[in-house]
């Protein structure tokens, strides 16, 4: 078995948000990029699944598409522990263009697995994951909170509105993960930092593909109203606020 | 031309989600001079599916197989992809709740169409077609242009009042065949959570942080939450040190809600947090610390303990009038 696991690069998860000039992106100067949240959670449970001889697993390859600019993110999930990595030359377009990349390169390079997060915490798209999986027509199954092996195939745990299903699909396919999927994500050690440096990153250049959107605006959140203070010996009064000011209760 | 509106049920009943979905879907026709069609897939009886009419869905297609009753992301993009070209819909509504994120991104690739995610306003402008959405979890919202023909835009939840019209629409059902063998997904065990609000669906949520202190301390705020009802939540560490199940953890990567009102409880208000509740309509804080960020984002709040101050809003809430 092969595991790819799709990564993208965000900002820190900290970050203050501020615009660049024409407010159709962000200033990125001083922004500390990670692998986004759900992608190191995916690649976590990917090398867990790895370490377990049992699983069949052999190797976990993780893709990106970006510039150069994005290598660090690359070598820190190479220091994490995946084993190689490929690298779409590329900006990233939008979810249309990523997803149509990461499937050119899969139709040459079998993957048995294609693990995705749920979305980037940047752009919130929850696109790409399912967009791999219909280029590809192969199955995908989203909002994934478990994976794991029994008899040597893999059966996952999905959230539905109000419950789980434990479902199986044939390989290959896309999952769409979910928090729940490892526990917390792996960091890097001083060895693997160290071996990342020797592992090899492919590099791909793009096929040519749309983008089908494209943001023209950003703006910042209505700011809220001040916050009123209640007095802790008086608390019921909350109450009467949130029945006859606010009139949500 | 039409609009398409996916109706997902529950044991063959709609819920608030859906007549969101179907009103916004009626504001999006009315802005493009056209009609809106809602699909529905599974057993729904008649009176139940008129209720769609109610929000102004104009034409109600009911499509039954057994096959169906199980989400295959496969299955599901076949049968919607065949009615959005049937009815000539140039936009396709969908809820960005998990189903909807699971059959999206197919139909997208499937129909070329662009994908508004988590649009919580009407399109802002038609041409070029661009739609209002939240990016940055939160800390921005981008006017985003979708270029494609078609357009598949997601709503979330809550986002969008009901808006009630006439009903005339037609229901017309369909018994499709589906090839058994093209079904992937193989449902092995299912664990329904039952007899409880489900945190995505409810109106008010009484959420705890670390400041609750122990799970031990639970009893009053899960009071609180049952005598509002509503649901129950909690930060990240909290679910974390397995105080509360995973399923309550909401912010970035845990769920992300908007419900009319949420009361943090002990919860500092971290970015991570606040991510996955900026879109509540009131935000309540209450915490031992001053100058927790928390406090930034509500519009009520009182600096005190939560063990001292939960009994007595129980007390209060069961006294009012």
């Amino acid at each position: 078995m092969k595991i790819l696991v799709c990564i993208s690069n965000v900002p820190d998860t900290t970050t203050k948000i501020k615009f660049a000039e024409g407010n159709a992106s962000i200033d990125t100067n001083g922004i500390q990029w990670v692998i986004n949240p759900w992608d190191e959670l995916s690649l976590t449970r990917a090398l867990e699944l790895k370490d377990d001889t049992a699983s069949g697993v052999k190797s976990v390859t993780v893709i990106h598409v970006g510039p150069v600019a994005s290598e660090p993110t690359i070598r820190k999930a190479l220091a994490i522990g995946a084993d190689d990595a490929i690298r779409v030359n590329a900006d990233s377009a939008d979810a249309w263009f990523v997803a149509a990349q990461i499937a050119e390169v899969v139709k040459k390079d079998k993957f048995d697995i294609i693990l995705c997060g749920i979305e980037s915490s940047d752009y919130n798209g929850s696109t790409v994951g399912g967009m791999i999986a219909e280029f590809l027509e192969i199955p995908s199954v989203s909002a994934v909170s478990g994976i794991k092996f029994e008899n040597g195939q893999p059966v996952m745990t999905r959230e539905i509105d109000g419950g789980k299903e434990v479902v199986t699909v044939p390989v290959p396919f896309v999952a769409i993960v979910q928090k729940g999927i490892a526990k917390e994500p792996r960091i890097a050690a001083m060895r693997g930092i160290m071996m990342a440096r020797t592992k090899p990153v492919k590099l791909v250049e793009p096929v040519a593909a749309d983008s089908l959107t494209q943001i023209v605006e950003l703006e910042k959140p209505a700011p809220r109203a001040a916050c009123k203070y209640i007095d802790s010996d008086n608390a019921a009064q909350l109450i009467e606020l949130l029945q006859n000011e606010a009139k949500v209760i | 031309m039409s609009v398409l509106v996916y109706t997902e049920n529950w044991d063959g009943k709609f819920k608030k989600l859906s007549f969101e979905l179907v009103s916004y879907a009626a504001g999006v026709a009315k802005m493009t001079g056209t009609n809106v069609t809602a699909v529905s897939v599974g057993k729904v009886d008649g009176t139940e599916l008129k209720k769609l009419g109610n929000y102004g869905a104009g034409k109600i297609i009911s499509i039954s197989n057994d096959h169906l009753n199980i989400l295959d992301n496969q299955a599901y993009t076949n049968v919607i992809s065949e009615v959005a070209k049937k009815e000539n819909a140039s936009v396709i509504v969908i809820s960005n709740n998990n189903t909807g994120k699971a059959i999206a991104p197919r139909l997208s690739v499937r129909l070329k169409a662009g994908v508004g995610s988590g649009v919580s306003k009407l399109p802002l402008s038609l041409n070029p077609f661009t739609v209002y959405k939240r990016t940055y979890s939160g800390n921005a919202f981008a006017h985003l242009v979708i270029k494609s023909d078609i357009k598949i835009l997601t709503l979330a939840q809550n986002s969008f009042d009901l808006v009630e019209t006439a009903n005339n629409a037609t229901i017309e059902t369909q018994n499709i065949t589906v090839d058994s063998s093209l079904l992937k997904t193989t449902v092995k065990d299912i664990q329904k959570q039952t007899g409880k609000i489900l945190l995505t669906d409810a109106d008010i949520v009484v959420s705890g942080g670390r400041g609750m202190k122990s799970p031990d301390n639970w009893p009053p705020l899960v009071e609180l939450a049952a005598l509002l009802g509503g649901a129950t939540a909690c930060s990240r560490p909290v679910s974390d040190e397995g105080w509360r199940p995973h399923e309550e953890h909401t912010g970035q990567t845990g769920k992300i809600i908007a419900p009319n009102l949420y009361i943090a409880v002990g919860i500092s208000g971290a970015t991570q947090h606040l991510a996955g509740i900026s879109s509540s309509k009131y935000i309540v804080a209450i915490n031992t610390d001053k100058d927790a960020p928390i406090f930034e984002s509500a519009q009520y709040g009182i600096v005190g303990d939560a063990m001292k101050v939960l009994p007595k809003l129980v007390e209060a809430v069961k006294s009012r009038k």
